[in-house]
Formats: C-alpha cells, sequence, structure tokens
C-alpha cells in the first residue's frame, strides 16, 4: 500500500466523504510530485552549469546567491519576460500546442517514479510500460514544433528527432525487459525490491544500452543532433521565445531527471541502501546518474546522423537482443543459481560482445590504420 | 589490436575531463581576483616627478590635445617654480609624446591600467595626484634605466608565488563578493 492510499484511508476513518478523500489525498500527492520535480529541475540546471564549468576548467554561474543557486531562477525570470514571438507563416495553433506536449509527459512520469517505500503517486502494476508509452509523446510534440515553426531548420531538426527517437527506443525497451525479466514484474516498486543486487551489476551491459539510448531519447550530448548549433541553428525551438521557449528548456530538463530516476529505478536499486534515509539515496543516485550525463557532455563529440543511426541499429540493437536472450536463458535455466555467478558471465559476456561491436564502428573493420 | 577503438579510448577521454575537475580554474574574477601585471608594460597613466620638472613646458607642446596646463613662476635661484601641472587624462589618448618631449625626464608612462571614474572632473589630475605614490609607479617600457632596477617576474599562472607566478582559487570567492576593491 502507498502512503497516499493510506493518507486517503486515513482520511476517510476521519468521516471524510469518500470523493472529498480521493480528491484531497490525490491533490496532495500532486503538489508533492510537482515541488519535487519543479525543485530538482532548477537544481539541475544550476549543477549542470556549473559541473560543466569546472569539466572545462571554468567556474560558472556564482554571482547570485552563495556560489550562483539563484542564477536558474534570473534565467528563468529573464525568459518569462520576453516578448512571446510567433512567425508570420507559422502553424498558431500547433505551434501554440507544442510546448505543452513535450512538457506534459514528462510531468506524467513521475506519477509511477518510486522516491521511497511506498512513496510513489501511483504504484500501476505496468508502470515501466507506462514510461514507455508516455514518454515516447514528446516525440510528437518536437515534431509538431519543427513543422508548426514554418522553419527549414527547424524542421530538420523535427525528421532528426523522430527518426533517433523511434530509433533507440527499441533498444532502451529491450534492455528494460532484461530487467523485468529479472525482477518479475512490471511494476516500478516491485523492481526496486527486487534488487538485492542492483541490475547495474548484475546486467551490465543491459545498463549501458539503457543508458546510451536514454541519452539519445532525451536528446543530450553527445546524440545532441536536433540543437547541433553548428548545423541547425538551435534546432526545433528556433523560433520559440519566452514561456514557450522556457517550456521546451524545462522540458528538457525534467527528461534529464524523469531518466535519471527511471536509471535510478531499473539499475541502481532506487531508494535502496544502507544508514541513509531513502529519499536521500534516491536523490543522491539520481545526482549521480545526471552527474555522469553532464561527464558525458563535457567530454563527447556530437555523432555524425548516419553514425547516430549506425549506432542505434547495426550497435545498439543486435547487442540489446543479445543481452535479452542470454539474461532470458539465465531466468529460465538457472533461477537458483547464486547471483554472483550470474554477475561474472554477465560481466564477461558483456565485454566480449563490446569488444565484437567495437569491430563493426572501426575503420574497414579495423584493418584499416588511420 | 588497439584497445583504444574498443571503447579504451572513450575512458581514456573521459579520466582526462575528469581530471579537469580537479584543476583550478583559469577564470579570472576580475574585481576581486586580478592577476599580477608585468612591471614593463605601457600603462594608461603619467608618473610626473616634481624634483625633475624645470617648469619648460615642453611637454604640454607637445601634446596633441592640448591636455596639460603648466603655470609656472620665476623662482630666487634663476629658476620656475611649477604652480600648477594639471593634466585631462579624459581626454588623453596615451600617445606618449610628452613623455619623448620632456628633456629631463620627469614624464613617465606608468604601469597602472584601471582608469576608470564615476565623474568627468575626476580625470582632471592635479600635481599631487601625478606624483610617484603606492600605485602610480613608472613602468619599465622604453625606460632602460627604470627597467634595470625592477625586479624580474615570472608572470606564468602557477603555485610559485615566490617566482611571481599567481595561482587563482575558486572556492570562497562568494565571500568576497561585493566589497568592491
Amino acid at each position: 500500500m502507498t502512503l497516499l492510499e493510506s493518507f486517503r484511508l486515513f482520511l476517510l476513518n476521519m468521516n471524510w466523504p469518500d470523493w472529498a478523500a480521493y480528491l484531497v489525498a490525490g491533490l496532495v500527492g500532486i503538489i508533492i510530485v510537482l515541488a519535487f520535480v519543479v525543485v530538482l529541475v532548477i537544481v539541475f540546471i544550476w549543477v549542470e552549469r556549473r559541473l560543466l564549468g569546472r569539466f572545462q576548467i571554468r567556474l560558472g554561474p556564482n554571482r547570485l546567491g552563495p556560489e550562483g543557486i539563484f542564477q536558474p531562477l534570473a534565467t528563468a525570470a529573464k525568459i518569462l519576460m520576453k516578448e512571446d514571438i510567433v512567425p508570420a507563416k507559422a502553424d498558431k495553433i500547433i505551434h501554440w500546442l507544442a510546448p505543452v506536449i513535450v512538457f506534459v509527459p514528462v510531468l506524467l512520469i513521475f506519477a509511477v517514479v518510486p522516491i521511497g517505500q511506498g512513496a510513489i503517486l501511483s504504484d500501476l502494476n505496468v508502470g515501466i510500460v507506462y514510461v514507455v508509452a508516455v514518454s515516447a509523446v514528446s516525440a510528437v510534440g518536437i515534431y509538431a514544433a519543427g513543422w508548426a515553426s514554418n522553419n527549414k531548420y527547424a524542421m530538420i531538426a523535427a525528421f532528426r528527432t523522430v527518426a533517433q527517437m523511434v530509433s533507440y527506443e527499441l533498444p532502451v525497451v529491450l534492455a528494460i525487459i532484461g530487467v523485468v525479466l529479472m525482477a518479475g514484474s512490471l511494476s516500478m516498486t516491485q523492481i526496486v525490491e527486487s534488487q538485492t543486487i542492483p541490475y547495474i551489476i548484475l546486467q551490465p551491459l543491459g545498463f549501458v544500452i539503457f543508458f546510451l539510448g536514454t541519452i539519445a531519447e532525451m536528446n543530450r550530448s553527445p546524440f545532441d543532433l536536433l540543437e547541433a548549433d553548428s548545423e541547425i541553428v538551435a534546432g526545433y525551438h528556433i523560433e520559440y521565445s519566452g514561456m514557450k521557449f522556457a517550456m521546451f528548456y524545462l522540458g528538457e530538463y525534467g527528461h534529464a531527471l524523469a531518466y535519471a530516476c527511471i536509471v535510478t529505478t531499473l539499475f541502481l536499486s532506487g531508494w535502496q541502501g544502507p544508514w541513509l534515509p531513502p529519499i536521500l539515496w534516491f536523490i543522491i543516485k539520481v545526482f549521480l546518474v545526471f552527474g555522469t550525463i553532464v561527464w558525458m557532455r563535457a567530454t563527447l563529440p556530437r555523432l555524425r546522423v548516419d553514425q547516430l543511426m549506425g549506432f542505434a541499429w547495426k550497435g545498439l540493437l543486435p547487442m540489446a537482443i543479445i543481452n535479452l536472450f542470454i539474461i532470458a536463458a539465465e531466468v529460465l535455466w538457472l533461477p537458483q543459481i547464486n547471483l554472483w555467478i550470474l554477475v561474472a558471465i554477465n560481466i564477461a559476456a558483456a565485454g566480449v560482445l563490446i569488444l565484437l561491436w567495437s569491430r563493426l564502428f572501426t575503420l574497414g573493420g579495423g584493418r584499416v590504420e588511420v | 589490436m588497439k584497445f583504444e577503438r574498443y571503447g579504451i579510448g572513450i575512458a581514456k577521454g573521459m579520466a582526462l575531463t575528469f581530471k579537469h575537475l580537479f584543476r583550478s580554474p583559469i577564470t579570472v574574477q576580475y574585481p576581486e581576483q586580478k592577476l599580477i601585471v608585468s612591471r614593463r608594460i605601457r600603462g594608461n597613466e603619467l608618473v610626473w616627478f616634481l624634483d625633475r620638472c624645470t617648469g619648460c613646458a615642453t611637454c604640454a607642446k607637445a601634446c596633441p590635445q592640448g591636455n596639460i596646463e603648466i603655470v609656472t613662476h620665476v623662482g630666487t635661484e634663476n629658476n620656475y617654480v611649477v604652480d600648477k601641472f594639471e593634466v585631462d587624462c579624459g581626454r588623453c589618448m596615451f600617445c606618449g609624446l610628452c613623455v619623448e618631449a620632456c628633456p629631463y625626464n620627469a614624464l613617465a608612462m606608468g604601469r597602472s591600467y584601471e582608469r576608470s571614474q564615476y565623474r568627468r572632473s575626476d580625470f582632471v589630475l592635479s600635481k599631487e595626484q601625478l606624483q610617484l605614490s603606492d600605485i602610480r609607479q613608472p613602468s619599465g617600457y622604453a625606460r632602460p634605466l627604470v627597467e634595470a632596477k625592477l625586479p624580474r617576474q615570472s608572470l606564468l599562472i602557477n603555485s610559485k608565488q615566490k617566482d611571481g607566478g599567481q595561482k587563482l582559487s575558486w572556492l570562497g570567492l562568494s565571500k568576497k563578493r561585493g566589497r568592491g576593491v
């Protein structure tokens, strides 16, 4: 039973009418989750700017408030006060609708993110399927934004986004199925509870595939082709300003936060951990994941379009299928085996597969010296 | 088999950026932090030596802008006594013609580069303000005699401060913020 359900039962015991208890409990839950999201997104923006600065031997914003902690608020205020420009030949309704379509699915994901034991808005028994289904809607929003802007850069970015998000959905889902097989459940809470050993150790290859796939799905560097400044200026949000741009901006970081939460839930054993309270463990892990994303952004250059598609279809997808077969075989034939033997098998398999598949992406299969 | 192409290359790159986290930043937060500038730069100011000046007003004639105002009277020992020596730095373009014109080396270019003021009237410098002081020092630029007396210095950003090197810190700066220089 989740904390919200117990709260509702508590209200019913206080002789509240049924509908009021339902409504109040739901509203309280939504407000808590929204506050969690908004605060963490603001902190994420600050963390990214400071951390990226440190990776590039700069300082990053450190003027406003202690160590620049209020800089994201100032940026938000600046963006909100800007003029809202709609191009004359834009498709006005879709231009207005697109930021909403991008932003809302991101918020919807948080309904099934378990922050602690029972601390979940709604413990769906198909939680992870819900996440996959809802997060795929963002692609529609980005495509709509690119289409409605009546701008060729935005259009190219929209094409790229759809190609990228659809391609990377497959390896991501296949990696998720590996986790679901081992956990024996689609519910996010039960996936976390099944992790006596975090799945990052038990399924290293699945983690790598899922992590790279999600970075591509949230369109972050090195897969940020839809915002490639050197090629297509600002990508799909080139014609957006003011509040609508803020929605895209928040949606981008909200996406990063959502996927960091899901990586934590699926592979880093969620809220579990010794000594510290569960919520703290969860946030620490989320920030570790986000730090790694920023670290990759600071290190790796952007991929070319054909390399990006090749990486999804020739690299991640076959590896994900093989990984799924290995996990399925282990679940089917070795259900009672000591988990640490599975860890050894899976790490060895991951090493061999990554070595084999890297040959595909070397020049001339590795025979050509550069 | 070169492992650089099998994922080790990416790991090496990631390790390199990770090391950058622990380097001190190259950003100089200007009003609070300042880099040590060479004592030999040609700064944006003039230094005037009262004891060397004979009041001949060659500098005033050399100045293309007419910025230097000099008023003298005849002294007791067959000399000029300088009553007024004013330079309007607001119009000065720091061409250095007055320094070159002075027959007695009574003018020199200084080292400072921070010349902004809040009021235009503050740019008119009197003879007291123009004289040698702690903040107003002649530079070694085009003055071999001055230059020979200046200590050698290293301007590299490193931790050896005794060589004139400088280390920039990145923690705890926010406490200093807002106080100005």
